[in-house]
């Protein structure tokens, strides 16, 4: 399908408000603390729920977040910079490792 | 003791015999902490959320019970966020690409009267189904052993309407697109395409209709595609657009997702995808889940146990499904239920006796109508796909 002009035109944060009416329940989850919470869940939060990060935290360790943060990027567009990458990777690694742990 | 699955049961008894009272929410106040969550998407029963946006909702292991899996309980898979609700006047089903020879557009009344209309059993099991159970554990949507159900789904033949838009010589695949969008506009739209051959198949269907209801909206309505046998990422749904092709499609979702080391598992080849290294995964694998009981379940001693789930494969029918109580040594045929069609799923009982008090592991494996049988052990993969290893239960006797 030809995707509506206005997604495109549109701030990224008019779609997900429109989204998320669907996915009532989803702001409930908060992320741990720590110094790139905000911008993580920021970024994150654009194209899907914040619930993927500790659904996936058991699988995780730092090597498979850096992949993980690759892949968003490079494969699917995610508007994140060389520095706030690095920022994301080092707030996920150190709070949803589970593997390492 | 009380068990989990007890208390599921008991809140599952209010989806299963219709009644009205709020079953979901006693299931989830009964939950030891740490458990799967239930939750109800839009124009569903509860079911166990692996993920809100995009919505993926497992379903629970009551759910597949039934001989048919209730379209309120069927589980909910998708990779992009931006899922609208189709006005069903409006829709239309665009049919072109570089190998159609008479371009067209279909409404929903023209699939429905224009075209003959065909019913069948199958069961839509997505690609990642188990794969929270692999070892060691990868990445990606956690799903248990509910990411799969058994409907009846009526619709037309692809290939009547591929027929009416003229498939030319050399055509090689065709690619099929949904409704649904990424959010952003970097991100890859979701197309799915299928080798010429399956596209043409007589059970290759779009689907309009599930157990006998419109599709639900979480399910693909108004239409969506129906490949028997193959696992879901194919049948894609809100089915906007068709294509006929004489080149390999090369979007996102066939080049680099959806894919197995080449050579390795069975099952049909897609060829003009392969690669030397990896090739799309297709057909499902033989494989059973038990729905009777579960770990721990406590049997009295003595008692008789009916043991019963379900079987399937990729569409050759189930020959045969074993049991085995003493550790996989000697293998005991079970009865099989109806049988709905090659590509819908067999119904399996067998009754034994609990006489020894203590643990008592009961383990089931299907056998293939084309030899295939389950094995016992994984064949890794980077993307957790084709879990079919043997699985069993450990009941608690005494």
């Amino acid at each position: 399908m030809r995707r509506p002009l206005v997604l495109v035109a549109v701030s990224a944060a008019l779609a997900v408000a429109a989204v998320a009416a669907a996915a009532a329940g989803e702001e409930s989850l908060t992320l741990h603390e720590g110094s790139a919470r905000e911008l993580t869940a920021g970024r994150c939060a654009i194209c899907h729920s914040l619930d993927y990060i500790p659904n996936n935290a058991p699988v995780m360790d730092r090597s498979g977040w850096q992949k993980t943060i690759q892949k968003m990027r490079e494969r699917f567009g995610a508007p994140i910079s060389d520095p706030e990458a690095q920022q994301i990777l080092d707030y996920l690694a150190g709070n949803y490792a589970g593997k390492s742990q | 003791m009380t068990t989990r699955r007890e208390l599921l049961l008991a809140a599952a008894g209010g989806w299963l015999l219709g009644s009205t009272a709020p079953a979901g929410r006693g299931a989830l106040a009964a939950e030891p902490a740490g458990a799967d969550p239930l939750e109800a998407p839009a124009g569903k029963k509860p079911l166990i959320r692996r993920a809100w946006r995009p919505p993926n909702y497992e379903t629970p292991l009551e759910g597949l019970v039934p001989l048919y899996t209730p379209n309120d309980l069927f589980f909910v898979r998708y990779h992009l966020a931006v899922i609208p609700e189709i006005d069903v006047d409006t829709w239309r089903l665009k049919v072109g690409g570089g190998a159609a020879q008479r371009p067209l557009a279909v409404t929903l009344h023209d699939l429905k009267h224009d075209f003959k209309r065909v019913t069948l059993t199958a069961v839509n099991q997505c690609s990642g189904n188990r794969r929270g159970l692999f070892t060691p554990r990868v990445p990606g949507v956690q799903w248990g052993n509910g990411a799969m159900g058994n409907a009846e789904w009526t619709g037309v033949r692809l290939r009547d309407v591929l027929d009416k838009a003229g498939v030319a010589a050399g055509a090689v695949e065709v690619v099929f697109n949904g409704a649904d969008l990424p959010v952003l506009a970097a991100t890859p739209d979701f197309l799915k395409s299928l080798p010429i051959e399956r596209a043409l198949d007589e059970n290759t269907l779009i689907a309009f209709e599930m157990n006998g209801k419109a599709l639900p909206h979480l399910n693909g309505a108004p239409a969506r595609l129906v490949v028997p046998g193959w696992t879901g990422t194919y049948w894609v749904k809100h089915l906007t657009e068709v294509r006929i092709e004489s080149a390999p499609f090369d979007g996102f979702w066939m080049k680099s997702a959806y894919r197995l080391p080449t050579g390795v598992f069975p099952g049909a080849r897609f060829k003009s995808q392969e690669t030397r290294e990896t090739t799309p995964i297709t057909e499902i694998l033989v494989n059973s889940l038990i729905t009777s009981h579960v770990n721990g379940a406590h049997v009295k001693r003595g008692a008789h146990v009916e043991l019963a789930g379900k079987a399937w494969d990729g569409g050759s029918g189930i020959a045969a499904v074993e049991v085995s109580t003493d550790g996989r040594q000697t293998w005991t045929a079970a009865t099989l239920g109806r049988d709905l069609g090659r590509f819908g799923w067999r119904e399996f009982r067998y009754r034994f006796d609990a006489t020894q008090p203590g643990a008592l592991t009961a383990a089931v494996r299907a056998r293939s109508n084309d030899g295939a049988t389950q094995p016992d052990k994984l064949t890794f993969n980077a993307a957790g796909y084709h879990d079919n290893i043997v699985q069993a239960v450990t009941l608690d006797v005494g």
